[in-house]
């Protein structure tokens, strides 16, 4: 399959699903129609790709009834009206229930930079990590979303991807849960999740760091990140800044350490225009990173040993 | 175990007594009682012996507050030892103010915040559709819970989906606080649904009304049980 947009990518496998899975379900609430249309799922599975209208309760009290009579749920949604207007439907109809669903999510938190904070949610990640036992995936690239996308439908937990607009030029080879080492440094140690890794990699570029990147945050590999420690840690996400920071803390237990976290502010960004222009307003961008990754390291350090490296 | 005689109705009463410790129950408590009482006796095609069998029927009491009259029912067809009610809401019981659909056998959902029950129901008859089992789908609201929005999302899509193996069973006390002028009845008929209004205390007119066919259409059973309720 090789669509490049990860939107693309989900109809073409969740498609794929539909035709070899008879359990496997899709729940929408309008959005998204399109795509599987396009796909021919609406017309080759009507009884299972189920759009509710404009009703965003139903669509995941849908999804949990699904669930409870054993089928196994995919539910799409723009990012805010997937996560923060049903919210407590996620919470109750789902984990409370003791059955799971595949959330997925596309225009996190500005990819919609134009249509203002109506259909922009950075805080999803740290909403959905208030529920106990959700997987949440922060795919970079179109292949990752295929393979976080097919693990998800192999088993029966909570389980949120958050897809983007905003993709890396290539995939990483990832296991789910897992995080991928790209290169190792003394400096600091970055941890780059999801879409951000290029940009992360271009800001790094000649300073003595690791990085590490992450499609999986939740569960957060605290391994991965004890193995790598460093006095000076650096998460940069791709939504709400500190989302991440207390799985750092727990994973470094009583090791000295500094946090930097990246991402984007909690303040309300009241203008329009276009995804860079709110990735750059952010410090989001290259430029941004590498300044912000240099001030917290400390100029001399930074770009110590492996200088050649990259 | 307690044993029942001639009729097990009137050891509900004894067993809600278990519970509360009280001759007396709460409105809350018994204004549900004769419509799952009646469901369970007469309608469902439950087996205590079988809580988890695919293709039961799925009753869901979504109006979560006030539990003890379903506690009651469900210890006395046996889901549930009847010792288990004595020791309501303490720490270690499985029965709580709100039932945990996880802790106990025979309920199919958690319940408590209002307005989820029938979505989830809705949910439940379309994957009981597609997988082309006999069961049917059951859901008991309360006339104040259909205030929340989320009830009418599933109304409007249930009955322009024709989803006819769900009945819902709207416990009708007048407790609403801004009321449904035109009647409950007409909010779920103008949506495509049958309906069938009924005294919530008549158990051969509950019997009745659960029974009427609704081809092709879901179907909600107005209960009326009195302001006091």
């Amino acid at each position: 399959m090789g669509t490049t947009s990860m939107r693309g990518r989900f109809a073409e496998v969740i498609t794929d699903l539909l035709d070899s899975r008879p359990d496997v379900a899709v729940v929408l609430a309008d959005i998204g129609v399109n795509q599987f249309s396009e796909t021919g799922a609406i017309a080759h599975h009507p009884d299972r790709v189920v759009n509710v209208g404009i009703r965003e309760q139903l669509m995941i009290g849908v999804a949990g009834g699904l669930a409870l009579a054993g089928m196994r749920p995919f539910v799409h949604s723009y990012t805010p009206f997937l996560v923060q207007r049903p919210f407590e439907q996620i919470k109750l109809d789902l984990g409370h229930q003791g059955v799971g669903a595949v959330l997925v999510s596309i225009g996190g938190s500005y990819d919609a930079a134009s249509e203002g904070r109506t259909h922009q949610a950075p805080g999803d990640v740290a909403l959905i990590d208030t529920l106990p036992g959700w997987e949440i995936h922060v795919p970079g690239h179109p292949d990752e979303v295929e393979l976080l996308l097919r693990h998800a439908a192999s088993h029966d937990r909570s389980v949120y991807v958050r897809l983007a607009d905003n993709t890396n030029a290539e995939p990483m080879p990832i296991v789910p849960g897992r995080f991928h080492t790209l290169r190792n440094g003394d400096s600091a140690t970055i941890v780059a999740v999801g879409p951000t890794l290029d940009r992360v990699v271009e800001a790094s570029r000649g300073l003595d760091v690791t990085v590490l990147y992450a499609a999986t945050v939740r569960p957060f590999d605290r391994a991965a990140v004890a193995a790598a420690w460093s006095a000076n840690f650096v998460v940069v996400e791709p939504y709400l800044e500190g989302t991440s920071a207390h799985e750092v803390a727990a994973a470094m237990g009583d090791r000295p350490h500094r946090l930097l976290s990246i991402g984007v502010p909690k303040a309300e960004h009241r203008h329009y225009g276009r995804p860079a222009d709110h990735q750059a307003a952010h410090g989001l961008d290259a430029a941004g990173l590498r300044r912000r990754i240099v001030a917290f390291i400390g100029e001399s350090r930074a770009c110590s040993r492996h200088s050649s490296v990259l | 175990m307690t044993t029942y005689t001639a009729n097990p109705y009137l050891g509900l009463s004894a067993l809600m007594t278990r519970m509360t410790g009280d001759e007396k129950h709460s409105a809350s408590a018994t204004s549900t009682l004769d419509p799952i009482w009646v469901l369970y006796h007469r309608i469902l095609r439950v087996d205590p012996s079988n809580p988890d069998d695919p293709d039961r029927d799925r009753f869901l009491l979504s109006k979560g507050h006030g539990p003890i009259a379903f506690y009651a029912v469900l210890a006395g067809q046996g889901f549930i030892p009847v010792e288990t009610l004595d020791g309501f809401a303490g720490y270690d019981s499985p029965l709580g103010h709100h039932p945990d659909g996880t802790l106990i056998p025979g309920a199919e959902i958690g319940s408590g915040s209002l307005g989820h029950g029938l979505p989830i129901a809705v949910g439940q008859a379309l994957a009981l559709g597609i997988k082309g089992s006999p069961a049917r789908v059951f859901c008991l609201v309360g006339d104040a819970e259909l205030d929340e929005g989320s009830n009418h999302e599933a109304i409007a899509f249930a009955g322009r989906h024709g989803l006819d193996r769900l009945t819902a069973v709207v416990i009708d006390n007048q407790s609403a606080t801004h009321g449904w002028p035109g009647g409950i009845a007409s909010r779920f008929e103008v949506e495509g649904w049958s309906a069938i209004t009924c005294d919530g205390r008549d158990h051969a007119a509950l019997e009745r009304a659960y029974l009427q066919d609704h081809t092709g259409r879901p179907h909600v059973v107005v209960a009326q049980v009195g302001a006091k309720y």
